[in-house]
């Protein structure tokens, strides 16, 4: 047997996409699954036109409606005609190019993320790419993925490659357990409170260790998401048991032989023993809290029983006035603690937290207990099949019971492109990923949560530790 | 095709900032469009107006001596968040060829130049000496070679060098985009695709 000398995952999924490499260029990656929803894809197309090609690999690319349709039933006019135009053109451009589109009216419509796990799409060691950030998602899986521009879109469309640079790999070990009322958002929270917005430029993650290893799909979906707010190119996590009693029997998974090959493969992706990573971090689960952030980048977070931190106590002079401007930006006073802060909104949805067992832990606080007076809550499924199983199960009656909304499937107040929006100055605890300003509105102010913390936050009106609301449950 | 780059010398406006997002950049209100063409009105929307909607005139983009400026120049982590290629896009259109950042955050690297924006993540120094020129003179001028990777103040010897990806420099310096390069390689695309599984 030749001696190989051992390898990362990333780099076994890297090199089988590898189709060839000129001298000083980057590498020619070959896509396996491509992404499209109707917001950054448009001039794409049109770029097609210009030059007169056609989709290239038609059955390796599916589109979905999700940022910018509406969340209120169906037979509401989209919100605006922009935005009705764009959707107008996705149907007109995947009808054109022959690309299979899951629809507003489409029984798997939902958030692109959410559903292309849930299609069986996403597979472990494919490439996955989408023009969007978020799609670190299906690193869950062991699946390369990324997200691109609408240029590099084109350029999928018309070549299904890419033009990559090798990344640097980063390991992060979480080793030992979270404890009860700390989950998956919690722990990759913590991770970029500790790493910062950048500290994984130029990285793919993977995320190891007996903590990641005890995560159900869910929860690795919800880590590897959030990967891009650490400035990550990509989040992985190897396939194990987990992975595939999750993927078997999705609509478009192998099936019979073909299946039993694939897990053979899949098993073969893990790290090596004695494979190098560029860097490592580690973090001890045991130690982590529920998270909340307090200013406006998703790195700006601390436990929920923590006070917002002080501005002289920044590195530096930068760190100062970013911390500063973020604060005046939210409205709280240095050395306050979180917990207690008046909250207008709580949203829980988006390709974060959106899936059923977020809706499940929500659930948890919210059955039995009221909306706080002059809270506003808005539940979005992040796909209509997830929308489905929640309500086979009671939880939409669960939500609207103690005064919440309940929404069709789409991103929604994560992006507030769709009419779900903060007015100035309102404040939401938020199962989303990004606090920057404005992002749920025009001088909205967002605090990143879990889906426990943001239900917790729900039945108070204010910041909460959401372990105080649990000590009944079974 | 994309507007080629080799020199540009400049006025620049200055945002003292870290972690500038592309939610800051270009909110996602405007992110319904269909076209490329218009972002550059949108660009730092939410900075650039009061919430009355009349013009901040304090925010450095509305300051006089930023008009007819080429360069912005800002701090770390540039561009972070979204994908939206809207960024780009936006600063193109208000009329910016070149980032001068501490550092930049990928996707946003990468779609800047695939529109001949120019990403030049500089060293602290050279940063500061960019910051105090444009403090003691606001029409000071910024001077960036790309063939040689420079940055320099205008009439001033070059301070620093950046670092740029060879196979991306080509391609500004030429003002070809990288779809070409990818079609050529088709051959190798399909045979790839006879040999591989997924
Ligand atoms: S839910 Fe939010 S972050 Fe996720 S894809 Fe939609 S807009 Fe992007």
């Amino acid at each position: 047997m030749t001696q190989t000398h051992p390898t990362t995952m990333f780099e076994k999924v890297w090199a089988d996409h590898v189709v060839g490499q000129d001298e000083g260029a980057p590498a020619v990656l070959y896509v396996d699954v491509h992404l499209v929803h109707e917001v950054t894809s448009p001039q794409a197309f049109d770029g097609l036109r210009a030059r007169k090609l056609r989709v290239r690999r038609p059955d390796r690319t599916v589109a979905t409606m999700d940022h910018s349709t509406p969340t209120l039933p169906r037979a509401l006019a989209v919100v605006d005609p922009q935005a009705e135009e764009q959707l107008r053109k996705l149907r007109e451009n995947c009808a054109a190019f022959g690309i299979q589109l899951y629809a507003l009216e489409s029984a798997q419509q939902g958030i692109v993320h959410v559903i292309g796990p849930e299609l069986g799409l996403t597979q472990p060691g494919r490439t996955v790419v989408c023009g969007d950030s978020h799609t670190s998602t299906h690193g869950a899986f062991g699946a390369l993925a990324f997200g691109i521009g609408t240029s590099e879109v084109e350029h999928v469309l018309a070549t299904q490659c890419l033009l990559q640079r090798k990344p640097r790999t980063l390991e992060v070990r979480v080793d030992g357990k979270l404890g009860p009322g700390v989950g998956a958002k919690d722990l990759i929270l913590a991770l970029i409170a500790r790493i910062g917005t950048g500290g994984a430029t130029g990285h793919v993650i993977e995320y190891r260790g007996a903590a990641i290893e005890a995560l159900d799909m869910e929860g690795r979906m919800t880590v590897c998401n959030m990967s891009i707010e650490a400035g990550a190119r990509a989040g992985m996590i190897a396939p194990d048991a987990t992975t595939f009693a999750w993927l078997e029997g999705r609509p478009l998974a192998p099936s019979g032989d073909a299946w039993h090959a694939a897990v053979d493969r899949w098993r073969a992706l893990r790290t090596d023993d004695g494979a190098r990573f560029d860097a490592s971090v580690s973090l001890d689960a045991s130690a982590i809290e529920p998270m909340v952030t307090y200013g406006t980048n998703p790195g700006m977070g601390i436990p929920v029983t923590g006070t917002v931190p002080h501005p002289d106590d920044a590195p530096d002079a930068s760190a100062r006035a970013a911390l500063a401007k973020a604060l005046d930006y939210m409205g709280f006073v240095a050395g306050a603690p979180i917990a207690g802060q008046r909250v207008n909104v709580v949203f829980i949805g988006s390709c974060t937290n959106s899936r059923l067992g977020d809706l499940r832990a929500a659930a948890r606080i919210l059955r039995g207990r009221r909306v706080a007076p002059g809270v506003r809550v808005l539940v979005v499924p992040g796909s209509k099949d997830v929308k489905r199983r929640a309500e086979a199960e009671g939880l939409d009656r669960v939500f609207r019971d103690a005064g919440a909304e309940w929404r069709d499937a789409g991103c929604s107040m994560c992006i507030a492109m769709n009419g779900d929006q903060l007015a100035p100055g309102e404040v939401a605890v938020s199962t989303s990923n990004r606090n920057f300003e404005g992002r749920q509105g025009r001088g909205g102010r967002t605090l990143l949560a879990s889906p426990l913390t943001a239900a917790a936050a729900a039945v108070t009106g204010c910041v909460t530790d959401p372990r105080t609301l649990m000590g009944d449950a079974s | 095709m994309i507007e080629p780059f080799t020199t540009l010398e400049s006025t620049y406006v200055v945002l003292r900032a870290d972690n500038v997002d592309t939610d800051q950049i270009i909110p996602a209100r405007f992110l319904k469009v269909t076209d490329k063409a218009g972002l550059g009105d949108a660009l730092f929307s939410d900075w650039r107006s009061r919430p009355d909607g009349t013009p901040d005139p304090d925010f450095p983009l509305n300051r006089p001596e930023a008009q007819g400026a080429r360069v912005l120049v800002a701090g770390a982590n540039f561009g972070c968040g979204s994908s939206r290629e809207h960024a780009p896009w936006a600063l193109v259109g208000w009329g910016f060829r070149a980032i001068v950042a501490l550092s930049f955050a990928d996707i946003f690297r990468q779609n800047a130049m695939k529109n001949g924006l120019l990403p030049v993540a500089v060293p602290a120094d050279i940063h500061e000496l960019l910051l105090a020129a444009r403090e003691l003179d606001p029409k000071a001028r910024i001077a960036i070679d790309l063939a040689a990777q420079t940055v320099a103040l205008a009439g001033d010897a070059p301070r620093g060098r950046f670092d740029i990806d060879p196979f991306a420099k080509e391609c500004l310096l030429h003002g070809v985009d990288e779809l070409g390069y990818l079609l050529a390689r088709l051959p190798d695309i399909e045979r790839h695709e006879s040999t591989h599984f997924s």
